[in-house]
């Protein structure tokens, strides 16, 4: 059927804010649907709160807003709008939940909006766990036995019928947050009470743990005529019982015989008929590694995390053509995009091996518990390509840019055996490296089968990539064991490493394509990944396409961690698009199948690969640019400018010398006393020692971080001598440090941070920025407003001529970030990053300015005021707007939640009105903050210095009619100043009190600041763990707090707020 | 991995040195890919194969073992079967023997080592071409690839596949119908699928005369899979049109299909490439869906040719015929493997529609 004709206007919801469990797979399904949706010449209406995504820039739809994703502002949207329909499937579980609120409550029917992609009652099969049980049934297929429960007592019943251990999953909650195994009552009780409650209906399912069978998923698309395909099927090499989002996961399914495979096939097939799926759907199964005998454990009616890696995997666009089928297209009817010749309705072979390993955010949070289970903690996820497992798995490795080009996990090689297998029977995120010690140690691929239910097939290959390196370091190196290195995924860097001698002829790398049907036709897909085969497909592709323009390879900005989000893709993204539409060749490399920039009709080519320089250098080899850009994918492109340098691949943009005077330390002194730029004073140590020494000197508090930095990675404020002690020791691990540790004083005062686009002369600052959180909080975590609320203009004129300083000197060509602080009346400069930044997106859709294609314009040459959009700092446009972070310490059992100099978020929201009260109130209200009173107290915890402060705020709570309670010092402090609290206890004994309190849900906020945090075992670090368990928000800066009451005092409500879109911005005309 | 050492040689002189595994004989066969990312068991067993060297384009082979449940018959067809990897320690529940030994088993050798997606792609753009694995490598390159040029495809495969005795196998549960099944190569999983639902089955050879199979007095026919091009076995022709006159359904599949067709007038042509591997998506004209089959088969029945019976299935890529439906004479046929094994399973119901026209009879 072709395209529906009621189908006029289309209302997509996105997914929010990157979160864990929620990441950037929804900004490349939401554009591919965007995209293809506007290609069969319809109007999208577009939501998302999140700035910092490609698909909520203007040109992606009709009308773009970035509002909060509420069900009262989509009810204002839908109203304001008018749109036809509705599509529910490709804003992950946040999209799909408010389409569904919208349909039940009758709205949408009252609307006349018709609810494309996933019918009500499909959704409710797939979702409600009875309904799914009930469907399962119908169509034969087995559940793993399981039942709802509403409350503790009836959870307990039910373990007790299906028998211990089971598993406790929330209802409608993503990424499985708040579930668990339960291995007896005592566990149960504690894991189910924490389910129910953060469960939207105060539902759980208490399901029978199936934990260490395998865990294969299928993705499959079906249309409205009831074609269905299964796109790929995939297979975790952690067995059931960690959540599939931290696993290792290899597709396709490899230890499945056809009879298994088939049957497997089938059983998704008749789920999808039967949930009448209309687009794409993911389905889950535990299938015993010694029978046939198998269960469905879970089916996402939707496009998923799952779906991106599938569609990464095989070149099969399943987000895209899930939205055309939307809207009426049948498989046989939707082009096959990468043979041209054949239509969607196939399935994909492919030749080749994909690996998916999780990135994880445990260098950020040093306590955090690092066990893996049901509930997700990775944050985000790199994908390999190779002809062998092996090679997949090494370049994963690389991928992810740990600091480690092999398997061997530093400290591990002198563990003992004993203690090595101790430390498997747990899963945690070093799984596989501990594995691959005890192989190294002799432990047989069957005993680690026992413990870890990993099966043997995989640690066979990881056996075999410790005979290869046994062998290399035991030389020597001939022809057969090079070879055999190269194939089993050695760079020759590694090889030489092992071997102390480089190949005599080395290998050269080749590339093959990912076309999606293993050769069998011919394909034009621009899609390479590398291998040690002599024939490059990528060779031959360059050759029969005649060069346009410049060609100019861009570097991407790998997986999704804290500090280096999706905002980074957009600007690989952006620059992409802007160089093909100057009539240049733009080549990609990145290795996040999460991401729109992977896509492969994206760029000219992509190249799935590493970004290490060996890998960059293979890539370099064959296509032989005339220059390379590094200042878009943050820290890990930026990182290659040096190794640019030294092969002299030209860099287009700020040189990477000029990179190095920004980032080492004495250089950068000396450029800012040459340019007259006052700076917080520090000095450069190694030891502990010379660290307790140093800040003695430069007065407490002080700053503390190493050299090279990434999100104000293992960044601390310290006190106190004792505070320096601590950190010496974890971050030196009582070794001395390669990279020398930066101790600076710590100024308090306003931050200031600006963007500026560079042609080497002139500079364009589209906004200056302002931080409500004082300095000492890391940017990417404070609340930013633009235009400035409170800057005097000396302030802005000072921060515009020191950014002038640093473009000249520096010769700054393209993006730059400069962090300032207002301290006692005087600018200091913090930090200059000599690339995009994490609010390049933000800035570039308030002000209506694009940065990045402004700035890629300039690194082919162009000069600024040739552009058109003016130079210095660019006009107020009667907007304002505020970035929120938002965070996923829910999922980060022991994490922390103090805000400190060390970033913790892993996403942002937007908030954009014509008055800052609105825009604020939008930001909070899109970052989850409940602006409405629900209960009836505030808890406030404060440290000593925040004591006097903390005065003024609880009068605003107490103002607003909330009641006060504080723990013993803050409370007598509050009494001075005539404000009676409950004083709530905390000591070791106590925590059952403060629990009680949280548990009446009497509680809305807690203000909790501490001196020092981070260790689980710290009363404050319990007290704000024990508030986020429980889903109260929890304000850890007096700053923040403040903000929010403010908002609750102007009493501001939707009403008062304009829905605005974007594409109606006007960029401020200067006077 | 073991190192000795082999080529796979074609007979346009491109040369492919690898390692040896499986059997230590040389062996000559026409080179052909599929496509299909697991069911090595069943390609290596199914009869369809006979005479090729079969080419894997996944890169990793034998990753869950072999077991004597899943072969669709008793020997190895394919003469040599190509790889880039076997593997050495397969993991699976009902892994009996890993790809090497199995392969040593049956005496035929194996290739691994090689880009085998380069050999896909050069064979893509060649067409089929004759090739020879080899332990060592010939002294005159060219004359030994002149010698392969002069080898021709097997010619009636099928009197190598095919049975030479009538063979009877019992009805799973209650015996409801009898089926003969004519055996061009039939793989066991067209019988088992018969078996499952009741048929009482008995296998003829290929060229079991009509009459004789009349004498049987089945309720149903199925003329099976099998290897090669029907045209050169019109002297089966005959014998299939008065199987057409019994009024007996009639159910061809792949060769059968082929056969039933060409044996009442219609013409087939060779394709470009070829159907190989377990994604060829068939739209069911009747059923008004597209199926996604497994395949193995170059020639392809003529639309425009069809006298007796009408299309009911195109493959949805390049509109080649997949099915044809006689209404007059209760027969249909399709070219894909209906039975699955190794593919999908998404055309089993097939076997139900002929059982149910032997209870409608």
């Amino acid at each position: 059927m072709p395209l529906r004709k009621e189908i006029k206007r289309v209302l997509v919801i996105g997914s929010g804010p990157i979160v864990i469990g929620q990441a950037a797979e929804f900004d490349y399904a939401g554009s591919q649907v965007c995209r293809a949706l506007m290609a069969a010449g319809l109007e999208v209406i577009l939501v998302n709160s999140n700035p910092a995504t490609i698909m909520t820039d203007k040109q992606m739809a009709t009308e773009v807003y970035i509002e909060p994703l509420t069900l009262p502002v989509l009810k204002r949207i839908i109203k304001e709008t008018k749109p036809d329909s509705l599509l529910s499937t490709m804003g992950g579980q946040t999209g799909l939940t408010l389409a569904m609120q919208l349909a039940k409550s009758g709205f949408l029917e009252a609307q006349n909006v018709r609810l494309l992609g996933a019918r009500l009652d499909t959704i409710d099969k797939a979702e409600d766990r009875q309904l799914f049980k009930d469907m399962l049934e119908s169509v034969g297929e087995p559940a793993i036995p399981s039942d709802i429960a509403n409350t503790l007592d009836a959870a307990l019943v039910i373990a007790q019928e299906i028998g211990y251990p089971v598993i406790v999953r929330p209802a409608y909650t993503l990424g499985g947050t708040g579930g668990g195994m339960a291995k007896n009552e005592v566990e149960l009780r504690s894991i189910a009470e924490k389910g129910l409650s953060l469960s939207p209906i105060r539902q759980v399912l208490v399901e029978k743990s199936v934990s260490g069978w395998k865990e294969i998923e299928f993705e499959l698309m079906r249309d409205s005529a009831g074609n269905i395909i299964t796109v790929c099927s995939m297979e975790n090499l952690d067995p059931v019982g960690v959540h599939t989002g931290d696993s290792v996961v290899v597709a396709p399914a490899l230890t499945l015989a056809d009879k298994e495979f088939q049957m497997l096939r089938s059983s998704a097939m008749r789920i999808a008929q039967a949930l009448g799926i209309e687009g794409g759907c993911n389905i889950q199964y535990a299938l015993r590694p010694d029978s046939f005998e198998y269960g469905v454990i879970e089916v996402n009616p939707r496009v998923s995390r799952s779906s991106a890696l599938a569609s990464k995997a095989t070149g099969y666009p399943i987000a895209k053509v899930a939205s055309l089928i939307s809207i009426g297209y049948t498989l046989d009817e939707i082009p096959n995009a990468v043979t041209g010749k054949t239509k969607a309705c196939f399935e994909p072979s492919i030749d080749y091996i994909v690996l998916k390993f999780p990135r994880w955010p445990f260098d950020k949070f040093v306590y955090a518990n690092r066990e893996l289970g049901t509930q997700m903690k990775a944050t985000g996820e790199v994908m390999a390509i190779g002809q062998s497992l092996e090679e997949a798995l090494m370049k994963a490795v690389r991928c992810l840019e740990q600091g480690m080009d092999d398997l061997n996990l530093p400290g591990l090689s002198d563990t003992p055996q004993d203690k090595l297998l101790e430390m498997l029977s747990e899963a945690t995120d070093e799984r596989f490296f501990l594995i691959y010690a005890a192989l190294k140690k002799g432990v047989s691929p069957e005993q680690i089968f026992q413990l870890t239910g990993v099966d043997p097939f995989f640690t066979h290959k990881m056996l075999h990539i410790a005979e290869v390196e046994k062998a290399l370091a035991q030389g020597p190196l001939d022809e057969e064991r090079y070879e055999t290195a190269r194939r089993a995924g050695f760079t020759d860097g590694l090889i030489e490493r092992y071997c102390g001698a480089s190949p005599e002829n080395p290998l050269p790398v080749g590339f093959k394509m990912v076309d999606t049907c293993a050769a069998e036709y011919e394909a034009e897909t621009p899609y390479f990944y590398s291998s040690c085969d002599r024939e490059n497909e990528a060779s031959e592709f360059i050759q029969s396409h005649p060069k346009k323009g410049k060609k100019l390879v861009v570097f991407g900005s790998g997986p999704i961690r804290i500090g280096q989000g999706v905002e980074f893709d957009y600007c690989s993204v952006r620059c992409v698009q802007q160089l093909r539409s100057m009539g240049h060749e733009a080549i990609l490399i990145n290795n996040n199948p999460e991401t729109v920039s992977t896509d492969f009709d994206m760029s000219d080519r992509l190249y799935f690969e590493p970004l290490t320089p060996d890998d960059v250098n293979a890539v370099l080899a064959t296509e032989q640019p005339d220059g390379v850009v590094v200042q878009f994918g943050g820290q890990t492109a930026i990182r290659l400018a040096k190794h640019m340098q030294k092969t002299g691949v030209p860099i287009f943009g700020t040189s990477a010398d000029a990179v190095d005077e920004a980032e080492d330390r004495e250089r950068f002194d000396a450029l800012t006393e040459r340019l007259h730029i006052p700076r917080p004073k520090g000095e450069t140590v190694y030891t502990k020692e010379e660290a307790v020494r140093a800040a003695g000197a430069l007065g407490y508090p002080v700053l503390l971080r190493p050299s090279y930095v990434l999100g104000g990675q293992n960044m601390i404020i310290a006190n106190s001598e004792s505070d320096v002690r601590e950190y010496m020791d974890i971050i030196t691990g009582g070794e001395r440090p390669s990279s020398p540790i930066l101790i600076d004083q710590y100024l308090t005062g306003t931050e200031v941070e600006v963007d500026a686009i560079c042609d080497g002369e002139d500079f364009l600052i589209p906004g200056i920025m302002e931080h409500i959180e004082r300095a000492g909080i890391h940017s990417g975590d404070s609340i930013s407003l633009w235009p400035p609320q409170n800057l005097p203009q000396t302030v802005l004129d000072t921060v515009v001529e020191y950014t002038g300083r640093f473009v000249r000197e520096l010769g700054v060509v393209g993006l730059m970030n400069i962090q300032y602080v207002l301290h006692k009346e005087k600018v200091y400069v913090i930090e200059v990053n000599p690339r995009a930044s994490r609010t390049v997106p933000f800035i570039s859709k308030v002000t209506g300015i694009p940065a990045v294609d402004l700035a890629t314009r300039a690194l082919l040459g162009e000069k600024l005021k040739d552009m058109g959009w003016g130079t210095g700092l660019g006009a107020e446009n009667g907007m304002v707007a505020v970035k929120v972070p938002v965070f996923s310490f829910p999922k980060l059992q022991d994490a922390d939640t103090h805000l400190g100099p060390e970033m913790k978020s892993t996403g942002e929201v937007m908030g954009i009105d014509y008055h800052l009260e609105n825009a604020l109130f939008k930001g909070l209200l899109a970052a989850g903050y409940e602006l409405h009173k629900v209960g009836s107290t505030v808890l406030f915890a404060v440290r000593d210095e925040d004591k006097e402060e903390a005065v003024p705020l609880a009068g605003k709570f107490v103002k607003l009619g909330y009641s006060i309670s504080a723990t013993p010092q803050t409370a007598a402090k509050l009494r001075e100043h005539g404000i009676i609290s409950r004083v709530v206890e905390l000591s070791d004994d106590a925590p059952e009190s403060t629990k009680a309190l949280f548990d009446t849900g009497e509680v809305d906020f807690v203000v909790s600041t501490s001196r020092i945090g981070r260790k689980p075992a710290r009363l404050s670090t319990q007290l704000r763990r024990r508030a986020i368990e429980r889903n109260i928000a929890t304000l850890t800066s007096l700053d923040t707090a403040n903000a929010l009451a403010n908002c609750l005092l102007r009493g501001t409500t939707l009403e008062d707020c304009t829905m605005v879109d974007i594409g109606t911005i006007k960029t401020g005309q200067k006077s | 991995m073991p190192n000795n050492k082999a080529y796979l040689i074609l007979a346009d002189e491109t040369v492919y040195p690898g390692h040896a595994f499986g059997a230590e004989t040389d062996t000559i066969g026409e080179v052909v890919f599929t496509t299909s990312m697991s069911g090595y068991q069943e390609s290596l067993t199914d009869p369809g194969n006979i005479g090729t060297i079969l080419c894997q384009t996944f890169p990793s082979a034998g990753n869950y073992g072999l077991n004597s449940l899943d072969s669709e018959s008793s020997r190895v067809w394919p003469a040599g079967y190509v790889t880039r990897e076997w593997c050495a320690h397969p993991s699976n529940f009902r892994s009996e023997v890993n790809l090497d030994l199995f392969l040593r088993d049956h005496g035929v050798p194996g290739l691994a080592g090689i880009d085998t997606r380069s050999l896909t792609r050069h064979l893509r753009q060649k067409g089929t071409l004759v090739g020879a694995l080899v332990h060592t490598l010939p002294e005159d390159l060219r004359q030994f690839c002149a010698g392969l040029q002069k080898e021709r495809p097997l010619r009636n495969a099928v009197r190598h596949v095919s049975r030479k005795e009538p063979t009877g196998f019992p009805a799973e549960g209650v015996r409801k119908h009898k089926v003969v099944l004519y055996d061009f190569g039939v793989k066991n999983s067209v019988i088992r699928q018969l078996c499952l639902r009741g048929c009482e089955v008995v296998a003829v050879p290929f060229d079991y005369p009509a009459d004789k199979a009349a004498v049987l007095s089945p309720d149903g026919l199925l003329l099976s899979n099998g290897p090669g091009d029907a045209e050169e076995l019109s002297a089966l022709f005959g014998n299939i049109q008065k199987l057409t006159t019994f009024g007996l359904p009639l159910f061809g599949i792949d060769l059968g299909h082929q056969l039933l067709a060409l044996a009442l007038g219609a013409k087939s042509e060779k394709l470009p490439f070829g159907h190989h591997g377990e994604n060829q998506p068939v739209t069911d004209l009747q059923r008004g869906r597209t199926y996604i089959t497994s395949q193995g088969h170059s020639h392809s029945v003529l639309a425009e040719s069809i006298r007796a019976g009408q299309v009911s299935h195109l493959n949805a890529n390049d509109g080649s015929v997949e099915g044809i439906r006689y209404p007059a004479l209760s027969a249909f046929s399709v070219q894909f493997h209906a039975e699955a094994c190794a593919g999908p399973e998404d055309t089993l119901f097939l076997f139900d529609d002929f059982i149910q026209m032997m209870e409608n009879r």
